[in-house]
């Protein structure tokens, strides 16, 4: 006699975008399972030819409304290396300062409202509040700092207009800066309390052996520069990004997968990822923090990611205090360029991972053709990869209960389906032979 | 709980960046949620309520068969139906690909485009369906959401202004990017809302808000044309996030034949 069902969730949620997930299971045996997001094509890089370089960070932005600083700060990096152009210490410092504005927010929005209400039982970060009312507002206090960090550096917090090629139109005013000292110390041990808390949940069973793979770099925390490091291969250049981590597509989704080329297999990016390889960058209280909540040297549980997202969230707000209290302001920082025919790659770390972008100019300033890799499509695979080792464990349970369960693992990853093209419909399809 | 007003967030093509402006309303957060019943808002929560709704937020533009269906739907379960951004109000940067070959950018991005089903246009939310306002911005400018939100909890009609940047420059005595810098700029031809960033922050407006009451851009572009600004510097000006608001689209069409001539 044979049964088959069908299991069906109908939306992935409190992700940023939208997507679904197909599992097929014949009696105890997965056959297949398929991060389906069927997010509508957007065509960027399509769209994108034939226009002035100069609109790259503005257009790529739009492409998630999340990071749209991750956006920015990859497509100038790769557009500035086209171009020769070198940018002063006051910029970079800037740019660095810029980032730690966007990591906050995005860290403290998927902390808060996204992931925690997971470990403690709630449908959102609201209704969780009924209950950690603390908790909550301390959270939505540390993203608000976040947006402000934003707003005084690009004008606003989504879709900064102040980021163009060879630096920013206008440097920041100090004052507006030095107003926010306060609330960014404040925020230093808030976002370790956060963390704390976070650390104390009760976190599934299980581990992964990933092939961890982030930015890297001698002297600091990795935000725009430095190599590309693997936990299994080493490292390897940004300009050899695509002939080591390649995309490629598959029929059940818009967004593109990747897999490492030597291995054919997935690579895991992210907070996890970059806490796991660059730990000894951290500046010290986010240092001395992982070490307090015994975060593991080498942590191969995806669901504690939301510990990774403290530790880093608290690490950007120490960094931010350190370079608002050390800015001076400069007449300039915009570095002016002549144009030239050239071809140039960057990656940056964007809060969910790495993002690489890679152009070619003509002489005229204008894009001959434009390449993104965003960090969801990447990790769309290790995704997949996880699901298939997770399952087996929870197979004798009911199906809902399955199905909550997967979306927490994917919740884990913080995926940005915006960004990797959008529904997340779960549908569990199971054929059981008895 | 059922005094409060049902409110659906949905999203279609689209960013998310015009529904984390509601999340990032951090102040009023927890006092709307006060007021509103959070019914369907995947981005924020896992109860997914099928309606009705007494106020729907639709962000994203019109781009596959299945939204077109889906938007009719989220419509007829709507008292109050508001479209939230340039995606949504004009059809957004994905616009850009009406009138291109569609065919062509599915391949520039897509290694086996048959694999891929969308429409070969990008289209606003009111070419479908009624709506009931239309809050424009790329993104939303969050106290405005929050105000509309706001008034409609309290029965009042909902309006933002409707001047252009040009005027908001001057009320904040802004230096005029144009006359001091010689820098193209929209901002005589775009709608208010986003508070003048861009020429406090030196730089021209680059029409995030789509275009104002009444204006012309057409002459705008004229006037920029005749001050040394190439045309092909002012078309991409006018092809951004609200490339398709007719105003937009017909200046810049203006423009090419006019360079062809
Ligand atoms: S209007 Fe702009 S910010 Fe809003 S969803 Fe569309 S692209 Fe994103």
């Amino acid at each position: 006699m044979s049964t088959s069902r069908t299991i069906r969730v109908e939306a992935l949620t409190r992700v940023e975008g939208e997507g679904a997930l197909n599992v097929r299971l014949s009696g105890d045996q997965i056959e297949a399972v398929e991060l389906n997001i069927y997010e509508p094509p957007r065509f960027f890089e399509a769209f994108l030819r034939g226009r002035p370089l100069e609109d790259a960070p503005d257009i790529t932005a739009r492409i998630c409304g999340i990071c749209p600083v991750a956006y920015q700060m990859s497509s100038v990096h790769a557009l500035e290396r086209a171009l020769g152009v070198e940018i002063t210490p006051e910029i970079r410092q800037l740019r660095r300062l810029l980032y730690c504005g966007e990591w906050i927010e995005s860290h403290a929005l998927h902390m808060h409202l996204l992931h925690a209400p997971d470990f403690l039982g709630f449908a959102s970060g609201i209704e969780m509040g009924q209950h950690f009312p603390e908790e909550l507002k301390r959270g939505l206090k540390l993203k608000k700092i976040g947006n402000q960090l934003l707003e005084i550096l690009g004008g606003r917090s989504v879709h900064p207009i102040n980021v163009c090629v060879g630096g920013f139109y206008r440097p920041p005013k100090r004052d507006a800066l030095l107003d926010l000292l306060p609330s960014l110390e404040w925020g230093i041990a808030a976002a370790a309390d956060a963390t704390r808390w976070v650390s104390e949940f009760d976190f599934p069973e299980f581990e992964a052996d990933y092939d961890f793979v982030s930015l890297t770099h001698p002297d600091e925390y990795p935000f725009n520069e430095g190599d590309m490091l693997s936990s299994r291969t080493g490292v390897f250049p940004v300009a050899e990004y695509e002939k080591t981590i390649q995309e490629y597509q598959v029929p059940h989704s818009t967004a593109l997968q990747a897999e490492k080329v030597a291995t054919k297999s997935s690579c895991h990016f992210g907070p996890l990822a970059r806490v796991n390889l660059n730990r000894e960058k951290l500046q010290p209280i986010a240092k001395k923090l992982a070490d307090e909540c015994h975060f593991p040297t080498l942590c191969q549980n995806p669901f504690r990611a939301i510990v990774a997202r403290g530790i880093e969230l608290t690490h950007a707000f120490e960094e931010a205090a350190a370079l608002v209290k050390a800015y001076r302001p400069v007449k300039s920082v915009r570095q002016s360029y002549e144009l030239r025919a050239g071809e140039g790659a960057a990656a940056t770390e964007a809060p969910r991972g790495t993002l690489f972008h890679r152009y070619h100019v003509d002489d005229e300033g204008k894009i001959v053709s434009a390449l993104i890799s965003a960090p969801t499509s990447q990790n769309q695979r290790q995704i997949e990869v996880d699901l298939e080792s997770f399952l087996p464990g929870y197979l004798s349970l009911d199906n809902a209960t399955i199905a909550h369960h997967c979306e927490r693992l994917i919740r884990s990853y913080d995926p940005c389906i915006s960004c990797a093209t959008h529904f997340l419909r779960l549908t569990i399809e199971r054929n059981d032979v008895s | 709980m059922s005094n409060k007003l049902r409110l659906g967030v949905f999203k279609f093509a689209s960013c998310d960046g015009c529904q984390l402006s509601l999340l990032n309303a951090e102040d009023e957060l927890l006092a709307l949620a006060e007021k509103l019943e959070i019914a369907h808002f995947l981005e924020a929560s896992s109860i997914i309520g099928a309606g009705p709704f007494d106020v729907s937020l639709v962000e994203g533009s019109i781009s596959t068969e299945a939204d077109l269906q889906r938007i009719k739907d989220v419509r007829r379960l709507s008292k109050t139906l508001i479209t939230i951004g340039a995606c949504a109000t004009s059809g957004g940067i994905q616009a850009l690909r009406n009138g291109a070959s569609y065919e062509e950018f599915v391949r520039a991005v897509y290694p086996s485009p048959e694999f891929i089903h969308s429409l070969e246009t990008a289209t606003p939310i009111s070419q479908h369906v009624p709506v009931d306002f239309e809050l424009r911005g790329c993104p939303v400018n969050t106290k405005q959401l929050v105000q509309i939100l706001v008034d409609h909890l309290h029965g009042r009609r909902i309006r933002v202004p409707n001047h252009s940047v040009c005027r908001d420059c001057k009320l904040s005595g802004t230096v005029c990017v144009t006359v001091a810098r010689g820098l193209p700029c929209l901002g005589p031809v775009t709608q208010a809302g986003c508070g003048a960033i861009c020429p406090e922050f030196t730089r021209g407006c680059y029409g995030c808000y789509g275009p104002a009451h009444q204006s012309n851009p057409s002459s705008l572009m004229a006037w920029l044309s005749g001050h040394q600004h190439p045309v092909e510097q002012l078309v991409p000006l006018l092809q951004n996030f609200n490339a398709a608001a007719p105003a937009f689209s017909n200046a810049a069409k203006e423009l090419q034949e006019g360079a062809r001539r």
